[in-house]
């Protein structure tokens, strides 16, 4: 078993890395609102799902089916990533104006609003499997089917740790995720936006008396959190090849766990309970099995919160330093 | 009876277009007796199914049944069909345990997974000549026995076995694909459906597992196996299948025949299941023609049939089970899924 775990380290700890950084963005939307509005988005599943489908429309449109290289290659990632960015805030900012606002206006209480999430959850579900699949991605009937994406890069070795080979798809997918992260990072706490997203965290009334604009800030929150989902679905796309209308649904419950095992409303908690739980969970495969994954790294979670309650890093989004 | 227009439809209207060629073939005759196909979509869920079932029984006094097509609504179904002592034949369900109810109307005219996983098992020690062999399974009703079983009969032929499972819901399988990596196996099978079966293939080669030959059944026998793995990938993978389908070579006459009458009403190649479907529908017109149109005479006339048909010699035994137990190889070639032979008489090229 432990020499096992020893020959799989490194792929392990590669694939770990990958997916977490995956998991860690996605984490970043929870984390975000639920600082901001005490509100977990459980619709927020299907902002990354639609995010994939938003990368998937450039080769689509582009009728890309052979490798690319070079410049092309570049400028095709690239366009998938922006893609799936706009594909996801628009809609993360229609969740916020359609399922939310008008229940936030009435003072409807969180259970509603819970419920809601849910309703919308669904909703974009089968408004992919029914209309936009078979529509615009000219599958009719296949809605429910998955759809692939044809290789857009040789999936050549790039350098090698241990012996073991890291192709460049895998470094591609780490380095564009923390580079995402280091720019949300400087965004909340270097700009005039930041400001007003942490001083809403912290109190919302008297940000309001210091001239915030609270339904602004709401709407940038919720497009921030959904423009990182978008980039969490172009990343997905471009290393798995594959989407459908229910990829939302495994997705949304593990980042959602990793926000709360970093600490729910703290973004770096975000970003070390994904590569955390990427990480746990392909270890604990190695050891215990493949059948284990799920329980071994929900396992890691109760532990984690019987001991620290508010997650690893335990800071919330409000307490974060001006 | 089965999905028509659901996820796995893909596997019911094959065998339906089969049924249905025979029927209209029979009616163009202009026989005393006509015959007419009445379609239920379950859309594969047993609940709908015993719905449709009751129907059929009660208000469209239907005479016999070609489905339910998959296991988990015939295990409903099945009760409901023998209170009303209405004859079913199944092209499609394989879970072994259906025939263990003693139904008396319930007949299935393809082997089930017990003889699936030994016979592809066999090939794997056999024709592939393997030594060490990695199982996976993706924890459903479905593959978990079956993988069991092949794993069983590869021991009992001196095979070194190891095993794993997946989420098929997951969409990263490195874990699996890591622990194959390292145990460098010369084979791999894996029981489970198409979609699964593609990305894993794929991430198996990416992860550079590029000499062990993959091997899967006949949930993954689809072309959806080819496009999720990527063409390249795909290439030289084997899948057995208690199923026969003609392909485009085949030379028995009886077969050529299926097969060009089906592609010429359908403007397609016979897919899955569509020869049990058309040897099920003929049983049924069998039995009319010998003036047998109640339910009660029709079951007895499918208990004595024995009628050669395309894909195998039709004759049940007492327990509903059609007597040929034959599991096909197929292997993808050219990006495309080709016959390759009976799993006990087919060699690798």
């Amino acid at each position: 078993m432990f020499s096992d775990f020893i020959n799989q380290f490194w792929p392990a700890s590669i694939d770990g890395l990958a997916f977490g950084s995956i998991y860690a963005l996605i984490a970043l939307g929870y984390t975000m609102v639920y600082g901001v509005l005490r509100l977990i988005n459980f619709a927020h599943s299907e902002v990354f799902m639609i995010g994939t489908f938003g990368a998937m429309f450039v080769p689509f449109t582009l009728g890309i089916d052979s490798t690319l290289t070079g410049i092309a290659l570049v400028g095709v990632i690239l366009a998938m990533i922006v893609a799936g960015m706009l594909a996801s805030a628009g809609t993360a900012i229609a969740l916020e104006q359609v399922a939310y606002k008008p229940l936030r206006k009435r003072g409807a209480s969180r259970l509603a609003a819970l419920i809601s999430a849910i309703g919308a959850s669904i909703f974009l579900q089968e408004l992919f499997a029914l209309v936009v699949i078979p529509g615009v991605f000219d599958r009719p009937e296949r809605g429910r089917i998955q759809m692939g994406l044809p290789r857009l890069m040789e999936r050549s070795e790039l350098f090698s740790i241990a012996g073991h080979p890291v192709r460049v798809d895998q470094v591609v997918v780490i380095v564009a995720a923390i580079g995402m992260m280091i720019a949300l990072d400087a965004l909340v706490n270097r700009t005039k936006i930041g400001r007003g997203i942490r001083a809403t965290a912290q109190n919302p009334e008297a940000a309001t008396l210091m001239g915030v604009d609270i339904n602004n800030i709401v709407r940038m929150t919720f497009l921030i959190g959904g423009a990182m989902a978008g980039v969490a679905g172009a990343l997905y796309l471009i290393s798995y090849e594959n989407t459908n209308y229910y990829i939302g649904f495994l997705f949304g419950i593990k980042a959602f766990t990793a926000a709360v095992l970093g600490g729910i409303g703290n973004l770096r908690g975000a970003l070390v309970g994904g590569v955390v739980l990427g990480l746990v969970e392909n270890y604990g495969a190695i050891l215990v099995g493949s059948d284990w994954k799920h329980v071994i790294s929900f396992t890691i979670l109760i532990l984690v919160l019987m001991f620290r309650p508010t997650g690893i890093l335990g800071e919330s989004l409000q307490q974060a330093r001006a | 009876m089965g999905d028509l227009t659901g996820p796995n439809s893909g596997i019911v209207i094959p065998p339906k277009n089969g049924a249905k060629l025979v029927f209209d073939e029979y009616n163009k005759t202009n026989p005393a007796t006509k015959i007419e196909l009445v379609e239920y979509d379950s859309q594969g869920d047993g609940s709908k199914a015993v719905g449709l079932a009751q129907q059929a029984i009660k208000n469209d006094k239907v005479a016999a049944m070609i489905g339910p097509a998959f296991s988990g609504e015939s295990a409903q179904v099945g009760p409901v069909l023998e209170e009303a002592q209405l004859p079913s034949i199944t092209a499609s369900a394989t879970n072994t345990k259906l025939a263990q109810n003693g139904w008396k109307y319930w007949h299935r005219i393809l082997p089930n997974d017990s003889v699936q996983g030994p016979g592809i098992a066999d090939f794997i020690a056999g024709a592939a000549a393997s030594k060490n062999a990695f199982v996976i399974d993706d924890k459903s009703d479905y593959g978990k026995p079956l993988a069991d079983a092949v794993k069983g009969q590869l021991e009992t032929k001196g095979v070194k076995v190891t095993t794993d499972s997946l989420d098929p819901q997951e969409s990263d399988f490195s874990s699996v694909v890591n622990k194959v990596a390292a145990t460098k196996p010369d084979s791999i099978f894996f029981g489970g459906y198409y979609a699964a079966a593609g990305n894993l293939l794929k991430q198996l080669r990416d992860k550079g597992v590029k000499d062990a030959k993959f091997f899967s059944a006949d949930g993954s026998l689809d072309k959806g196996l080819i496009d999720g793995a990527g063409a390249p990938n795909a290439e030289g993978a084997l899948v057995g299948c208690p199923c026969y389908i003609a392909t485009a070579d085949v030379t028995d006459e009886k077969v050529k025949k299926f097969a060009d009458a089906y592609k010429a009403a359908y403007s397609a190649d016979p897919a899955i299941y569509a020869a049990e479907g058309y040897d099920a529908a003929s049983v049924i017109v069998e039995a009319v023609k010998a003036g047998n149109t109640t339910p009660e005479k029709i079951n007895e006339f499918i208990k004595t049939v024995d009628l050669a048909g395309v894909s195998k010699q039709v004759k049940f035994g007492a327990n509903g089970e059609v007597e040929a137990k034959d599991i096909y190889m197929y292997q993808v070639k050219n990006g495309a899924i080709t016959l390759l032979g009976k799993a006990s008489e087919a060699k690798l090229g």
